[in-house]
């Protein structure tokens, strides 16, 4: 069987920083897969990588069978790939409604109807400020935002971002819970970026370390949270 | 020493602050927590002069005695003379210029007095050179406490990510201020990192500085907070130490969700 | 395969859009105008395009990073090719004089002033990040002011200088005041229009500034008090040091006195970059958020970058004024400004080092373009380019247009891009270009 999306050898570079250095890794169809490690390690630009910015300089991306290494950016998101970017990148100028349509907009659907009521059965807050240009929301609700936006493409592989950044506790439980629930009612793959090792470890049914650019590790998300390694390096907060 | 009372922040027909009121003490870190859009954001930028409340007041008692009615100042007034000093949610470095560099221009009142407001910098004359050995003195000072001494010479948009969070709140302190606002310090940080930034905010408050933060992580908030004041939809719905806050069925149901910090529903 | 096809639909576009540029000339006959086809210099504008494709696409295998890495490499070069750059581009302004060509002392004085225009435009778009689409007010307020104080009250140059400089520092605060709230395309716009509002004002107010006719008779700078006149009477040059009395004198003068005005101007700049003022400057173009939480007070800050920038344009347009002798609203027009910025804009912004040899590659470079196309066309004398090489010196524009272009993809960010740190702890490194921010107004 062929995985949904498969790195092999990945390097891709910042200026003249290699910010990856060789990156194998496989998502299979229907997993939720997390990319831990320190801030800097290269998680999100591993994330960038997948989406062709920047472009890989050796190595291989595959999805679905298709090599995908040198496309473009734009290609590579029509093939139902959405991305809830570092830093929110959302539309400022534009309404709530109008940026959910634009992530609607990119997979080319006209039906939005379903895909608008999840994000706000999701988060009833973006209903709240629907008319609200997305500069004037709060930082959270930009966060949502643009979760609702990559979620309007209907993605078959969702790559989420720090999720829970300036999310409030209670938010951030809820997105879990979504992703979760998405995950196994709809299928929906999704690699996930996240801080809170914890919870990403608990979610995901595997999981890869990220160290300076490379991968030391991989495993259930069971295993590698009971490694002392992981524990020490990733999950405690220190001694206070 | 802070004191808000009756704060009102109108944007359009939107109330993003309803009468809101709530003290903060010297020497304590005070936390502002709450959902999103709560308006706590709102609050941190009528206090910081980047919003000119709509109502009520805000007034600062600095330790010395003077007292400044921050509602009525304008922006930069409220960083020079009123020594509040804030950072922000989404790091706002002065990226193309070095770690120092940052440091040096959070000086700028105090270091622009002692070029004689530019002229006598330029001939060489007055006591500039003094003046700037001191603002180094200064920076590295605070470099050394967050740990970038050896990066003092590069871009401050190079640093990665938690460094450049550290970098923003020792800029902040250039300023010497009496009241630092830190606007989500811990956001993207691991939790090492997140307990570091404790240490460090610890470390400025038993300086002598009094924290107001905003934070959503809750290991940072209950863990150092001395007071803790919670908003929803604009208002006050809870004000307490940290203990009463977690038990406050109100906090529990608008914010903080129903049991275990960690747990993620299954 | 792909290559060729590709090269060759260049080469079709390319026809198509000079087949009627190049291919076509009306020449007036006997019965009126003519036209008249060209095929062959079509032919090699065109087969220029075919190869050049190739060459871009032969090298188009290397990847982005390993462009940007060349790129970096080659700002690398420059850097350190700059240590030496600087002092020998010093000892060349020092030295030209010595030449004794009329010509060259003559072309150096025009790009020594655009090097100061230059250097005093950096303050305000390249440390602060202003864009001043309006930049040549302030030049022909320097201008004016001298010229009429000058002729109304019969002061010298060098007690106008300073004058001038304040009355054009007061028109850049006057400008500062409705544009503090504005940025990026707004404020382009306006300074646009107050270039604009100062010509027309100088056009209209006849009973001032005798409008279009311009002021005539404006004295000449004077050397300690000794003047440059031809009679070499008591109290002149020539007759202090006891020589005769030669144009070549006067113009040698002017030319050291544009240089002193332009190092003061290049060194005011380095001495503030270093000061908090100008740290202030870079830091409200990296973010004026942050400047006013830390204090700052950004209006102020602003209006001093639009004084000081405009200060030094008003010297210089009181250089202008003197070494003309006449000025008239016609020299004050938006290509100046255009001009002064793209030599910003090209040189790197923030980089002195990059505004100096923009402007020599700008103001330099298009006459010694000329020179270099009239003296080509001359020597091809073959019949198979009757027509193209007595035209040649026409395509001057072009081909300058075509190089700024090609500049500019080269080096989006300008020949000396980067940002060398005011002050170090340690060591100075430089700053890569992708980090400093342009400044959005």
């Amino acid at each position: 069987m062929t995985a949904l999306l498969s790195l092999s050898g990945v390097t891709a570079f910042y200026g003249a920083i290699q910010a990856l250095r060789g990156i194998d890794l496989t998502v299979e169809k229907g997993e939720i897969v997390t990319l831990i490690g320190a801030n800097g390690a290269g998680k999100s630009t591993l994330m960038m990588t997948i989406c062709g910015s920047p472009r890989a300089r050796s190595g291989q991306i595959i999805h679905e069978g298709q090599d995908i290494t040198q496309w473009p950016t734009h290609l590579i998101m029509r093939r139902r790939i959405a991305q809830a970017p570092e830093g929110r990148r959302i539309f400022n100028r534009m309404t709530v409604h109008e940026n959910l349509l634009m992530g609607a907009e990119v997979a080319g659907r006209a039906d939005t109807a379903d895909g608008l009521e999840q994000v706000f059965t999701l988060f009833p807050r973006l209903k709240e400020r629907i008319s609200q240009r997305g500069g004037t929301l709060s930082g959270g609700e930009q966060q949502m935002l643009a979760i609702g936006r990559a979620l309007m493409s209907r993605p078959t592989l969702l790559l989420l971002d720090e999720p829970s950044l300036g999310l409030a506790p209670l938010v951030v439980r809820q997105i879990f819970g979504a992703i979760r629930d998405l995950n196994r009612t709809t299928g929906l793959t999704v690699l996930l970026v996240e801080q809170n090792a914890y919870q990403a470890l608990r979610l995901a049914h595997r999981g890869y370390v990220l160290v300076n650019g490379s991968i030391t590790m991989a495993g259930t998300g069971s295993e590698l949270l009971a490694r002392p390694e992981i524990r020490a390096a990733y999950l405690e907060g220190g001694h206070t | 020493m802070l004191s808000v009372s009756g704060l009102i922040m109108q944007f359009g027909g939107l109330r993003a602050v309803d009468d809101l009121s709530f003290d903060a003490k010297a020497g304590d870190i005070t936390a502002v927590i709450g959902p999103n859009g709560a308006g706590k954001t709102t609050v941190f930028n009528c206090i910081t002069g980047f919003y000119r409340p709509s109502g009520g007041s805000i007034d600062l008692a600095h330790p010395g005695g003077a007292s400044y009615p921050l509602h009525t100042m304008p922006g930069h007034r409220i960083a020079s003379a009123a020594k509040v000093a804030r950072t922000f949610q989404n790091i706002r470095l002065f990226a193309g210029m070095t770690v120092l560099e940052n440091l040096l221009v959070a000086q700028h009142n105090t270091l622009m007095a002692a070029t004689g407001f530019g002229v006598l910098g330029v001939l060489g004359l007055g006591r500039y050179r003094a003046a700037e050995a001191a603002g180094i003195e200064k920076a590295k000072f605070w470099l050394d406490a967050i740990g970038l001494t050896a990066r003092a010479d590069d871009p401050a948009g190079a640093l990665p990510y938690g460094a450049q969070r550290r970098l923003e709140i020792a800029r902040a302190m250039c300023i010497d201020p009496v009241l630092l606002c830190l606007d989500e310090p811990a956001a993207g940080l691991n939790p090492r990192e997140s307990d570091e930034l404790n240490q460090l905010l610890m470390r400025i408050r038993d300086g002598g500085c009094s924290l107001l933060l905003i934070e959503h992580d809750m290991g940072v908030v209950m863990r150092i907070s001395d007071h803790i004041v919670v908003l929803d939809h604009g208002k006050k719905i809870s004000d307490g130490t940290p203990a009463q806050i977690r038990n406050d069925p109100a906090v529990i149901a608008a914010y903080l969700g129903e049991g275990e910090e960690d747990e993620v529903p299954v | 395969m792909t290559a060729l096809r590709d090269a060759f639909l260049s080469a079709l576009v390319a026809l198509g859009l000079f087949a009627p540029l190049v291919g076509l000339v009306t020449t007036s006959g006997e019965h009126g105008l003519s036209l008249e086809l060209r095929p062959i210099a079509t032919a090699i504008v065109v087969g220029l395009v075919f190869f050049g494709r190739l060459v871009v696409l032969s090298r188009r295998g290397r990847t982005r990073t390993e462009t940007t890495q060349a790129n970096r490499a080659l700002a690398e070069r420059v850097t350190r090719a700059g240590k030496y750059v600087t002092p020998i581009l010093l000892v060349a302004a020092v030295a030209l004089p010595f030449t004794g060509s009329r010509y060259y002392i003559d072309l150096g004085t025009l790009v020594l002033t655009y090097i100061m225009l230059g250097w005093g435009l950096n303050i305000v778009v390249g440390l602060a990040g202003l864009l001043d689409l309006g930049y040549v007010a302030f030049y022909a307020v320097g201008a004016y002011s001298f010229a009429l104080l000058a002729t109304t009250f019969g002061l010298g140059f060098w007690t106008c200088l300073p004058l001038a400089g304040i009355f054009a520092a007061f028109a850049g605060i006057m400008l500062g005041f409705p544009v503090l709230r504005l940025r990026g395309d707004y404020l382009a716009i306006v300074t646009l229009a107050f270039g604009e509002i100062i010509r027309v004002v100088l056009i209209n107010w006849v009973s001032l500034t005798n409008g279009p006719n311009g002021i005539t008779g404006i004295p000449r700078p004077t050397l300690f008090g000794l003047a440059f006149s031809m009679d070499g009477g008591p109290g002149t040059f020539a007759d202090f040091f006891n020589v005769e009395p030669a144009v070549i004198q006067r113009i040698i003068f002017l030319y050291y006195v544009i240089l002193g005005l332009a190092l003061l101007t290049n060194w005011v700049s380095l001495r503030l970059r270093r000061m908090p003022l100008g740290r202030a400057w870079e830091a409200l173009r990296e973010d004026e958020v942050a400047c006013r939480s830390l204090g700052i007070n950004v209006r102020n800050t602003k209006l001093t970058a639009f004084g000081i920038g405009a200060m030094f344009g008003g010297f210089a347009g009181a250089f202008f004024a003197t070494r003309q002798a006449f000025i008239s609203p016609e020299s004050f027009t938006f290509i100046e400004s255009a001009t002064v910025l793209a030599i910003v804009v090209l040189g790197g912004l923030g980089s002195q080092l990059g505004v100096a040899l923009a402007a020599i590659v700008m103001v330099g470079g298009l006459e010694t373009l000329r020179d270099f196309l009239s003296f080509l066309g001359d020597q091809m004398d073959s019949p198979l380019f009757s027509g193209i090489a007595s035209e040649l010196p026409l395509y001057r524009m072009l081909i300058f247009g075509l190089a700024l272009v090609v500049m500019m993809v080269l080096r989006p960010r300008g020949l000396v891009s980067g940002r060398t740190p005011s002050v170090a702890l340690h060591k100075v490194k430089d700053i890569a270009p992708d980090l400093v921010a342009q400044g959005r107004g």
